[in-house]
């Protein structure tokens, strides 16, 4: 196999199977982007973020739940390597497993809202006429709202919490992939290959399936990408306004509720949060401009 | 002629679709809340027989539909319950929070767009350089950085530390009540009133969260005008003016922008719509008396009347501004007529 990706048969313009075709598309589309620097930060940081946060109980100094009521708000030190809460609470070791939660939020929500999206924008682009109407009207109305707002008063009716949140961010996330899955499947439907393919008998279903969905999935990841960095600063946001994950969880937004009475005179212990959703929600987004300057370049 | 009234009336229709399902929504919300609202409205001490009348004022003895029914009369008739925790109406709850809120989201649009246009130009014009990615990593860090540690850090900076700007809240306590009150936007107030001291202060007390807002907005507004900006700059007109030895001010200003002015209408609306949501957040950190923190606060003491009436007018807004950007892009550019 190690032969076979050379680069090469990678750059090869003639390539003689679909699959190398294939390869050597998504290597072009690599090669893209390593030379686009901030994508690649962006990259870097994300991978980062995610082997962080799997890794959280190995790398931890401490448990993140144990209290310490008599070293609080310390500075940070050789002990506590960015300090301690207002319940003497190691805050590195915080933030480690409040990367767990963020980006377990985070997908849980795409894992939710894409196939959602991409069902609906499908259907609704491959059938036309009625179908089409009244899901793009649902879509228009749940786009109606502000996102934080409309998960605001979905989290109040269900009951605050991480599940709640996830599902009410979900709930308000889904419309834009599915507006973007139907403008896909509609320049798509009238092509000759679908024609070919309801010639040979194959049921609806199987076409948007088979041969519709997957051409609408990278245009839907680079939205999820852009995405990111606005489902975790929602998520941050409900988590600092009480609606998301509850204390004692180390979620970053949570744990700045909680910490900003301090800001004034123990600074970090709210701001070290407030860096790690930013340089999260930054390093998704650079990620997410690359990867749209490298599959879309029109826009650039 | 009858082209156009078609086309108005399927906009009538969508419009009216659209509102139907913001209510639906809205009453949802309000339905499926854990908390029993007749214990919410008289206490967990009530007698029996007071929950019963209660559960009967309120309508909740009835069917989902009727009650949904009678939701929307009451909707037209301009009423959205009454709050439980201030005992006002939700309508007059919302007509004194709503201006702070104007007020902010008005300003910040402002000041975005002032410094996102022109951002934005310099970025096409000089597309790939250092200044194109120099602005690029300003707005993407604007749009990384969620508003409440932007809001406290600024606190802390601009407030705590160097002193130079005032503290949390609208107005100093010197000036509570002192301005009559006719719009509540406290600027056009203190400026009908003559009280120059109380604009200044009430200028003072924007000048953070509005810079805060405005910062996180801009990043839609530099990216979009980039991209509409880089598109108008390859047209063929642009090439004319070039070559007709025309100045780059006039190249960019005075031929190209112009068409890329209409797209934007759009893009500010959006942009306007989207600080409602930014407001909600800053008016938390900020202590701004306006409706995102209306909807907070009866969001904690689990009020559900106001947080419906705030969900629904925000929905509202943002439809209303789609429409009116739709009817200004359509004014402005023939070709879509």
């Amino acid at each position: 196999m190690s032969a076979a990706f050379s680069q090469a048969w990678l750059l090869d313009e003639t390539p003689a199977s679909r699959s190398q075709a294939a390869w050597g598309r998504r290597y072009r589309a690599w090669l893209d982007l390593r030379s686009n620097p901030l994508a690649m930060i962006g990259l870097v940081v994300v991978v980062a973020f995610v082997i962080l946060s799997l890794a959280a109980p190995l790398l931890a100094t401490h448990d993140p739940g144990v209290q310490n009521l008599t070293n609080r708000l310390a500075k940070p030190s050789v002990a506590h390597w960015l300090g301690t809460d207002e319940l003497g609470r190691d805050i590195y070791s915080r933030i480690l497993y409040g990367g767990r939660v963020t980006l377990g939020m985070v997908i849980a929500v795409v894992l939710l809202v894409a196939p959602l999206g991409l069902a609906v924008g499908c259907i609704a682009g491959y059938s036309g006429g009625a179908v089409d109407r009244i899901l793009m009207r649902v879509t228009d109305v749940f786009l109606a709202f502000p996102r934080l707002i409309l998960a605001l008063a979905f989290v109040a009716a269900l009951k605050p919490g991480v599940e709640s949140a996830v599902l009410a961010i979900a709930l308000t996330a889904w419309p834009p992939y599915a507006r973007l899955a139907r403008a896909e499947t509609m320049t798509v439907r009238n092509s000759d290959f679908i024609a070919a393919c309801r010639l040979t008998g194959a049921p609806a279903g199987r076409i948007v399936l088979r041969h519709i969905a997957p051409l609408c999935v990278p245009s839907l990841v680079v939205r999820i990408t852009l995405d990111m960095s606005s489902i975790i600063i929602t998520a941050a946001s409900l988590g600092f306004l009480g609606m998301g994950a509850q204390p004692p969880s180390p979620e970053w937004g949570a744990m700045i509720a909680t910490a900003k009475r301090f800001i004034f005179e123990q600074w970090w212990v709210p701001t070290i949060p407030g860096l790690a959703i930013f340089m999260a929600s930054l390093a998704f987004n650079f990620l997410g401009d690359g990867l749209r300057d490298v599959l879309d370049p029109k826009q650039r | 002629m009858t082209k156009r009234l078609n086309a108005l009336a399927g906009l009538l229709a969508s419009v009216g679709l659209t509102l139907l399902g913001l209510v639906i929504i809205t009453f949802l919300i309000g339905r499926v809340m854990p908390i029993d609202p007749i214990i919410a409205a008289v206490g967990d001490n009530a007698p029996q027989e007071v929950v019963e009348r209660a559960r009967l004022e309120m309508g909740l003895d009835q069917p989902i539909l009727m009650q949904f029914f009678h939701y929307v009369v009451q909707l037209l008739h301009g009423d959205l319950g009454r709050s439980i925790l201030t005992k006002n109406p939700v309508i007059s709850d919302i007509a004194r929070y709503f201006p702070a809120t104007l007020e902010l989201a008005t300003a910040a649009v402002i000041v975005a767009a002032i410094i996102g246009i022109p951002l934005g130009v310099w970025a096409a014009v000089r597309q790939g350089t250092w200044i194109d990615q120099t602005i690029r990593v300003v707005c993407l860090a604007g749009h990384s950085v969620p508003v409440f540690v932007l809001a406290l850090i600024s606190l802390l900076v601009f407030y705590a530390a160097l002193g130079i700007a005032p503290g949390p809240g609208r107005q100093d306590i010197v000036f509570q009540d002192m301005v009559p009150h006719i719009t509540g936007v406290l600027t056009i107030d203190s400026i009908i009133a003559g009280d120059w001291d109380a604009l200044w202060d009430a200028l003072a007390h924007m000048v953070q969260p509005v810079c805060i807002l405005a910062y996180f907005s801009m990043a839609y507004i530099t990216r979009m005008t980039r991209a509409f900006m880089l598109d108008a700059l390859r047209g063929e007109y642009v090439i004319t003016a070039r070559a007709k030895g025309l100045s780059p001010f006039s190249v960019i200003w005075i031929h190209a922008f112009p068409n890329v002015g209409v797209q934007l209408v759009t893009v500010l609306a959006l942009t306007y719509a989207g600080l409602l949501e930014g407001a909600v957040v800053t008016e938390t950190v900020f202590s701004w008396p306006g409706l995102g923190q209306y909807l907070t606060v009866s969001l904690m003491n689990a009020d559900m009347n106001p947080v419906m009436g705030a969900t629904l007018l925000v929905g509202l807004v943002y439809v209303g501004l789609n429409l009116l950007a739709d009817a200004v892009y359509r004014q402005l550019d023939p070709r879509v007529r």
